[in-house]
């Protein structure tokens, strides 16, 4: 069941609101509840393989996919409605923290509880590290790509463009072999 | 002057776009990289504080990027920054969607799929890694966020309050 494409007016502003609820991330689950379970825009199985599409392309996921719903229900004005859509709220409210940031920036106070916040966002990757285990770590050899990619750019601090181009090959090379 | 920090800007972010593979968080650490070590536009803390930043704000935390340019060029940096971290990644994927729904049902997008879920669950953890390796980042400063990585991965709490409480934390112990 798939509703007829909506205006462009209407993918801006559905969008708007989506990148205004995305308080700490959240993006995807977002869309997903407004373009399939909400407004039927496309079906569940349609917006899966978009996932995944915006997962291997480059670039972050939750932009790519936004282009993505675009695209599919607009084509490239669709995807531009929905890019600028999600994207304008949340661009002013960071500049503007940024800019109030500047100003309190140098008060102890502020910088100790900048450390903790940092603390803390760094534990939110962390996590989501962890939570991705679940889908995408089937067995040691998978475990063992991740460990080396991780370690390779987190701690030895190699340059990512070298580590991609041995361990991309290597790893979809091993999810031949395995399974 | 100015331009050249424009263009600097512009071509580190759209390489960046293009490396920015599973989510923005896998070129965190190049992005720390050129910025604190390479151009010298900001030290460690400066760094992680931005990203601290934009990991409260709404939207996606890529939006870092345009705090970054802030913090360069002011409005211009920031514009700059960001066009070049979402254009050449959102024109690959525009032109991506209509050739992934010819090839749905291929075999080899499975395997596809499961190849790059290793990598890029690596590229999350080396994003935390490098991140914490910062000078500034003590060991109190790694316990709490060890804890909230805890709290974040195996309970449902809102991330907001988790980063309001590390926030606290920070101010309480002084960090």
């Amino acid at each position: 069941m798939v509703a007829p494409p909506p205006s462009l007016a209407t993918i801006a502003w559905v969008f708007m609101l989506i990148g205004m609820q995305s308080f700490g991330g959240g993006l995807s689950a977002w869309m997903r509840l407004e373009a399939v379970q909400r407004r039927h825009w496309m079906s569940e199985q349609q917006f899966a393989s978009g996932m995944a599409l915006c997962q291997i392309a480059p670039g972050p996921n939750s932009v790519n996919l936004s282009v993505f719903i675009g695209t599919t229900l607009r084509g490239r004005l669709g995807a531009l409605a929905a890019l600028l859509g999600m994207l304008i709220v949340p661009v002013v409210v960071v500049l503007v923290m940024g800019g109030l940031f500047a100003r309190v920036q140098g008060v102890a106070a502020v910088n100790s509880a900048m450390v903790g916040l940092g603390a803390g966002a760094i534990g939110m990757n962390l996590a989501m590290g962890v939570r991705m285990t679940r889908a995408n770590i089937g067995g040691k050899i998978s475990a063992a790509v991740a460990l080396v990619v991780a370690v390779s750019i987190g701690l030895v601090g190699l340059p990512l463009l070298p580590v991609l181009l041995v361990m991309l090959p290597v790893s979809l090379l091993l999810a031949r072999f395995s399974k | 002057m100015v331009t050249a920090v424009l263009l600097k800007l512009a071509g580190l972010f759209a390489t960046l776009s293009l490396l920015a593979f599973g989510s923005a968080n896998s070129v965190i650490p190049d992005m720390q990289r050129a910025a604190v070590e390479t151009y010298r536009w900001m030290t460690e803390r400066e760094f992680l504080q931005l990203f601290a930043i934009s990991r409260i704000a709404p939207g996606p935390g890529s939006l870092v990027v345009a705090l970054v340019g802030q913090k360069v060029a002011g409005l211009a940096g920031a514009a700059v920054a960001t066009l070049a971290m979402f254009g050449p990644s959102c024109l690959l994927v525009h032109l991506a969607a209509g050739l992934w729904h010819r090839t749905r049902n291929a075999s080899w997008r499975a395997r596809v799929e499961r190849g790059l879920g290793p990598v890029a669950v690596g590229l999350i953890f080396a994003s935390g890694l490098a991140l914490m390796r910062g000078t500034e980042h003590g060991a109190a400063a790694i316990w709490l966020t060890l804890a909230a990585t805890a709290v974040l991965a195996w309970t449902e709490w809102h991330p907001l309050l988790v980063l309001a409480a590390a926030g606290l934390a920070g101010w309480g112990l002084g960090l």
